[in-house]
């Protein structure tokens, strides 16, 4: 006969063991889960540090299709690429407000990152679709060792400072695209206020291709091709 | 050892051999000849017929594309996925036209799957002098009328398949404006586009994307749903008006 107390005592630490594998496995996951969305901890706005500058949006409308430009005042890093990344952030929040005029869920989280680079060659037909080398889309996080200048995102400074026209990237994230209205409208919409968004506030950026999760992506909902590469000047609409 | 043994009882084998590789061959040849008539990844032969944006086609005929289908519902639309929608809109619409004479020609007329180039294909095949692709969308209000915003370009000889619009965009930018018209005239509100759309993007003739959003006030609300038949009808209606206008303007030299 197994004496009493140790009964109670085996019982005690089964309970402490299966309680510990508990909380070990929820610590495993939420490692996990911060792990493969690092870059969600990235600040999606500015450190308050950086001051508040004039930023031009242009807001969709699905009522009447057209983009309304919009002044905001925010602080906005000094690299480009945040800078962009910030931008249309701020423009993806006011879709993702109550009352929008473009109701689209997502807001700033949807923009992973936006890459800045050079135009590979500016007398290139523009509007063909392209099927750019793997190397124009750098994977997040990965960098093209051999020309740094090329395909330095994000916060890394720049070694050379480019002059020319230049290609934005824009990755949006799986779940924005995932969660986009289907229709043509409303799509065309999206893919023209950010390219007119960038344009008025990079105005050396000329073209811009999006990515989604880093990979190209046939349609944004659907509809609206996503495998060329769009003129950003052909957004801005003419007075 | 075969083609080097001098023995005689062995050369009609060679002979036989040599025979069926040189059968073998022409025949290998013939078959790789036919896809150089497709008009995609066709190389460039100097001779090659084209059927150039230039001569006037014999017949009228519309190209209906009920967009979406099968695997693909498209939009979610309150009551029914946008593949039946279009397909709705599609078969009203090619009976109005049937009903004026105009040959139709369907993508599909069932809930089948067809992918983007093959609607293409079906399209370009056709030889039209209008393709007409029909969508639905919840989202906006009235007729969203879209051509495609591939820059214009004289007609070439061969064009890259992803871009052959490019050509014909002048012309879907007239039809376009002819089918505003007709809208308009119908009482219906229209916004006007030009959107990237792989479908028409393909298509070699006079080509428009056609989105059916509920009819709004100005104040957002609903005056006629995507489910209203009297809306659908006065849509189908208006288009089939329109493209009635565009054939008679095909007509004048
Ligand atoms: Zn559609």
């Amino acid at each position: 006969m197994i004496p009493r107390y140790q009964t109670i005592l085996f019982i005690v630490l089964l309970a402490a063991s299966v309680a510990m594998g508990v909380i070990l496995w929820h610590l495993r996951e939420r490692a996990h889960q911060r792990l493969l969305y690092g870059q969600d901890s990235a600040p999606t706005q500015a450190p308050e540090v950086a001051p508040a500058e004039q930023a031009t949006l242009l807001v969709a409308n699905d009522q009447d299709n057209s983009l309304l430009a919009q002044d905001q005042s925010l602080p906005l890093p000094q690299d480009p690429g945040s800078r962009a990344r910030v931008i249309l952030g701020k423009l993806l929040d006011l879709y993702a407000a109550p009352d929008a005029t473009h109701p689209v869920p997502g807001g700033a989280n949807a923009i992973a990152q936006v890459f800045l680079l050079p135009v590979p060659n500016p007398s290139q037909k523009t509007d063909s679709p392209s099927h750019a080398p793997a190397s124009a889309h750098p994977p997040p996080g990965e960098r093209n060792a051999t020309n740094p200048a090329a395909s330095a995102p994000g916060s890394q400074a720049r070694i050379q400072e480019p002059t020319g026209p230049e290609l934005a990237v824009v990755n949006l994230t799986g779940s924005f695209v995932a969660n986009h209205p289907s229709g043509l409208e409303t799509e065309n919409l999206t893919i023209q206020s950010i390219c007119a968004t960038l344009h008025a506030n990079l105005p050396r950026v000329t073209q811009v291709r999006f990515l989604v999760d880093g990979e190209p992506r046939a349609t944004l909902a659907g509809h609206a091709d996503l495998t060329r590469d769009y003129l950003a000047a052909d957004a801005v609409p003419r007075p | 050892m075969r083609s080097t043994n001098p023995e005689h009882g062995k050369r009609p084998q060679v002979w036989a051999l040599a025979a069926l590789v040189a059968a073998a061959g022409s025949i290998f040849a013939a078959a790789q000849a036919p896809p150089s008539a497709n008009p995609a990844p066709a190389p460039p032969a100097p001779t090659a017929p084209q059927p150039a944006p230039a001569p006037p086609a014999p017949h009228f005929v519309v190209v209906l594309d009920a967009a979406h289908g099968g695997n693909d519902p498209g939009a979610r639309l309150s009551g029914q996925p946008e593949k039946t929608f279009t397909l709705a809109l599609s078969v009203r619409l090619r009976s109005l036209l049937a009903a004026r004479g105009i040959q139709v020609v369907t993508t599909r007329e069932s809930d089948s799957t067809i992918d983007v180039d093959r609607r293409a294909e079906l399209a370009n095949h056709a030889n039209a002098q209008a393709c007409i692709s029909l969508h639905a969308s919840e989202s906006g209000s009235g007729v969203h009328l879209f051509a495609s915003s591939l820059a214009p370009t004289p007609p070439q000889r061969f064009s890259a398949w992803k871009t052959a619009q490019a050509a014909w965009v002048t012309r879907s930018l007239a039809l376009a404006g002819v089918v505003n018209s007709a809208l308009l005239h119908a009482g219906l509100s229209v916004t006007l586009g030009r959107t990237a759309l792989a479908a028409i993007d393909s298509m070699t003739c006079p080509a428009v994307a056609i989105e059916v959003a509920p009819e709004r006030a100005t104040s957002g609300a609903v005056t006629a749903g995507l489910d209203d038949q009297g809306y659908q009808a006065r849509v189908a209606e208006a288009l089939a008006a329109a493209l009635l206008e565009w054939k008679s303007e095909a007509r004048q030299p």
